[in-house]
């Protein structure tokens, strides 16, 4: 199950992955004016990683993003969408209402739906890369 | 034209479904849900929902698929043990089914403007979002503004899930 030596895995994952990975971005940041989001661009941006990890090994992603990296990704993303929540709050408004978080409320809302949508796509990124390392890492 | 598209598409689900059951290899039915959850987020396009097509594809033909076969891999089990059949599950399931097939009799036509589901705050959602948000996607409007609270808990739920699995995999391990 050596996935390294095989020519046509190699290509083909070193082709895909900076287009996937490009793509997950694209999502994450277009979710407002197109089908998307924070849910389908973590998942996206997960698969790069799960890719490559399923034919180098894990060690070679370890270089890039360690396990205690993508626990750290998935609280980072929930501390981030609950502190809009209470930004909100402090600034005056009911929690997570985005018309206090700018000068116009117009603004507000744009502020708000982008930081949410980045801490839901860092959470899911996180826990499906972590998950995938407990998986492929935890002798059974 | 669509209509026996759409057709076609609900026959190789049930098809694919009852392979995966029945299936004894677990790498070829891995594969098989993978198929099908391309082929149901085919349907979702179909029916006008292109972020919940878009997930399903991304999430179900994507990101499962390649954890059941790095979990295939890592434990090296690749043929299923059980392959009893019991007739009684397989009776309730069917009456199920079948159950479930007379009750889509009485749900609105596809697409109703005054199906129940479509009035109230749809309305409001489909006017306002544009002018109150700014963002063009009223899907992303609702699931990020309007009903961000609700998006919070979803979060919440794979966040949990993330740990649950940590904490299973971390167990002590008997032999």
């Amino acid at each position: 199950m050596d996935g390294q030596s095989n020519l046509i895995l190699r290509e083909t994952v070193h082709a895909l992955i900076p287009l996937i990975l490009l793509y997950a971005f694209y999502v994450q940041f277009h979710g407002h004016v197109g089908p998307g989001g924070g849910f389908q661009a973590g998942v996206i941006f997960s698969v790069g990683f799960i890719i490559y990890g399923l034919i180098y090994g894990c060690e070679r992603v370890h270089v890039v993003i360690s396990a205690r990296t993508a626990e750290v990704l998935a609280c980072m993303g929930v501390l981030l969408y609950c502190g809009i929540g209470f930004a909100t709050l402090l600034r005056g408004g009911s929690f997570l209402d985005y018309d206090t978080l700018a000068a116009t409320p117009l603004v507000g809302q744009h502020v708000g739906i982008f930081l949410v949508e980045l801490g839901v796509g860092m959470t899911i990124a996180g826990t499906i890369v972590g998950i995938f390392f407990l998986i492929t890492e935890t002798r059974l | 034209m669509v209509l026996q598209f759409e057709l076609i598409l609900l026959a190789l689900l049930v098809a694919t479904a009852t392979l995966v059951a029945i299936s004894a290899n677990l790498f070829v039915a891995t594969m098989l849900a993978s198929i099908f959850s391309l082929l149901i987020a085919l349907l979702f396009a179909f029916l006008n929902a292109p972020d919940v097509a878009f997930t399903e594809a991304a999430v179900g033909a994507g990101a499962s698929t390649l954890l059941f076969l790095a979990m295939l891999s890592n434990t090296g089990h690749f043929h299923s043990y059980h392959k009893q059949k019991h007739l009684p599950a397989l009776l309730v399931v069917f009456t199920l089914g079948t159950l479930f097939v007379y009750t889509t009799a009485g749900l609105p036509p596809y697409a109703d403007p005054s199906a129940p589901a479509h009035q109230h705050l749809a309305q409001y959602f489909l006017s306002h979002s544009l002018a109150e948000t700014g963002v063009t996607n009223v899907v992303t409007a609702v699931l990020a503004s309007y009903r961000g609270f609700d998006t919070l808990g979803e979060l919440f739920v794979i966040f949990t899930a993330g740990i649950a699995v940590v904490g299973v995999f971390s167990a002590p391990q008997e032999h």
